[in-house]
């Protein structure tokens, strides 16, 4: 169980504020791109967030864009998860083919607060907060898979080896 | 018990009966991607595959930063063209053509029974031709490229009723800004959404193509209308391949069914920064802005030019103000060009830029200074979009923007009309 600082936002945060559109054909390297993380929300986040924090927000997070780098800076930047009241769809499955973690869940949304230090365990799905320890129903195994790999280049990667493998 | 749209063409995608909730392995039939294929094949790189597993299913076309602004997006340009020849990918468009998605339609891929995903979330554009369509984030594209398969789970739907007749001055922009604003931004979220009533059949394509396009608004995994003559005449000399129609069954099962009567809607304006904050046009009048646009996938067709020409005809654009008009396509901006409304346009005070995304997306052409506003036919207003971070953006429809832009404010172009 890994401690972080929570960095706490409202509804509907986008992928515009979180991964500004002028960089998105400009920046490649997905070191370069934590740094633009959440630039045009929270400019204070990229120079004070520290590995291992995390995400809270409210409903519809990442909404906007199909852009992956959203996903891409905020795993980058360090971040250990995401945990919204709701996330939009693409960057949902975009969270996961990047090996970041997201957890849905109200009740863990409405109680932790901004920089507070909580601690989550994935495989137990609970979070230890300061009012105590809250659980989350844990990602259905399908899409744990990918997470644990690292993300879908790297899940799939590996499938399309063994395939290989199995061929010869 | 009757199928939705949905239900209906991931099951025949899939080769079984299936309903909303499962989830199902499929194979598209096109793949789209645009500038964002450099990064792409960085990841389908990085898996090892040497070839593309199907070449002709791939659909790239350079619509973003057309031309490179700068060195960065030169070369992504190039990485870009050298693949598609490597690769043999055929259905490659240059920076010539215009936005994704309009030169996708237009070149007739999306036809009823067609799955297509995309790297880019207005990818649910072609509901409006009876394709299932959604947008996927680049390692999915990546992966598809390798594999040709991907998992997606069969959405809900959600039918919204629309009925009457439009009033004038009134347009397909405002109908589905009302919506948005009603229903709010994720009231679609991993949802279908059906439109459908008389007045969605009375709808021109490019109407129909207004309304599936923002639907990823309102969070939709894809939209759909249902196919008719209109559909039909508008695919002829245009589909790829021959098509059955593809519709929802009588009693198909909707999640939830919304009724909009639209007999005595006013004109819309969606107000900084997000697209559900909306408000009829009385509230947002004189409300002063820097810069108009009029164009990007959701409005730069011929019918929204028309309007704007229409307009603008005589008149002359407000001496503190820039406007940029951004054909979607090249084929719009040829009849534009053909019919006189570009010369309309210019003579009033406009500038006509390449067809292309413009300054939609922040990086170039037009991009908004700390402390300006802009009011656009685009389809998003997040802050930072279009520009500095400090910069503000009000959506409408090419009406009110063209009106607006013959006052120097906000304007109800009822007025004009
Ligand atoms: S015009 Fe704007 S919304 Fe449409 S594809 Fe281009 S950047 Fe995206």
């Amino acid at each position: 169980m890994k401690k972080g600082k929570v960095w706490k936002y409202g509804d509907n945060v986008n992928t515009d504020v979180i991964f500004p559109g002028k960089y998105t054909y400009s920046i490649l390297d997905p070191k370069e791109m934590a740094v633009h993380a959440l630039e045009d929300l929270d400019p204070e986040f990229s120079q004070k967030a520290m590995p291992g924090d995390i995400i809270v927000a409210g409903k519809n997070f990442g909404c906007g864009s199909s852009r992956e780098q959203a996903a891409t800076c905020l795993r980058y930047a360090g971040i250990q998860a995401v945990i919204a009241k709701s996330f939009a769809r693409i960057f949902f499955r975009n969270a996961i083919n990047q090996g970041l973690p997201v957890i849905q869940s109200e009740e863990i949304v409405e109680s932790v607060e901004k920089g507070e230090e909580i601690a989550i365990d994935f495989s137990k799905g609970q979070i230890k907060t300061q009012k105590g320890i809250l659980s989350f129903s844990p990602l259905p195994e399908s899409v744990s898979g990918i997470l644990e790999a690292g993300g879908l280049i790297p899940y799939t990667k590996a499938k399309l080896e063994k395939k290989r493998a199995r061929a010869k | 018990m009757g199928k939705t749209f949905s239900e209906k063409l991931l099951g025949l995608k899939a080769g079984q009966k299936v309903s909303a909730g499962d989830v199902v392995t499929v194979s598209p039939d096109y793949i789209l991607s645009h500038d964002n294929s450099a990064a792409i094949i960085k990841e389908f790189e990085k898996l090892g595959v040497e070839k593309v597993f199907s070449p002709g299913k791939l659909v790239i076309i350079l619509d973003h930063v057309v031309p490179a602004s700068s060195e960065k997006y030169a070369q992504n340009h190039k990485t870009i063209r050298k693949f598609v020849a490597e690769q043999k990918i055929t259905n490659f468009f240059d920076i010539h053509h215009g936005i994704c998605h309009q030169v996708l339609m237009e070149n007739g891929f999306a036809t009823p029974r067609k799955l297509i995903l995309g790297a880019d979330s207005h990818t649910v554009s072609y509901g409006a031709l009876g394709a299932f369509s959604a947008g996927i984030g680049r390692s999915e594209v990546a992966v598809l490229w390798a594999t040709d398969e991907i998992w997606l789970r069969v959405p809900e739907t959600l039918k919204v009723q629309i009925e009457g007749k439009l009033p004038r001055g009134v347009y397909a922009k405002d109908i589905i800004l009302k919506i948005i604003g009603e229903e709010g931004a994720d009231c679609a979220n991993y949802k279908a959404v059906e439109f459908s009533g008389d007045a969605a059949k009375n709808m021109s394509i490019a109407s129909r193509i207004v309304l599936c396009n923002m639907a990823a608004e309102m969070g939709a995994k894809n939209a759909y209308f249902a196919q008719d003559d209109a559909t039909i005449s508008w695919l002829k000399n245009r589909a790829k391949d021959e098509f059955e129609l593809i519709c929802s069954d009588e009693g198909a099962k909707y999640e939830m069914v919304l009724h909009y009567d639209i007999s005595s809607l006013e004109p819309q304006v969606a107000f900084p920064h997000t697209v559900d904050n909306v408000k009829p046009v009385s509230q947002a009048k004189g409300i002063k802005f820097h810069q108009a646009v009029i164009g990007t996938c959701t409005n730069g067709r011929l019918e929204d030019l028309v309007v704007a020409a229409q307009i603008l005809k005589g008149k002359k654009v407000h001496p503190k103000l820039r406007v940029l008009v951004i054909p979607a396509s090249r084929a719009e901006y040829l009849l534009a060009l053909k019919e006189g409304v570009l010369e309309t346009l210019v003579e009033a005070g406009c500038v006509v830029l390449n067809p292309g995304c413009g300054p939609c997306l922040g990086a170039h052409q037009g991009v908004i200074a700390p402390g300006e506003v802009a009011l656009s036919t685009a389809n998003r207003n997040f802050q930072g979009r279009m520009g500095s971070r400090d910069s503000f953006i009000y959506l409408a429809s090419p009406a009110t923007v063209a009106a607006s832009a013959i006052e120097g404010q906000i304007t109800d172009p009822r007025e004009y009309l």
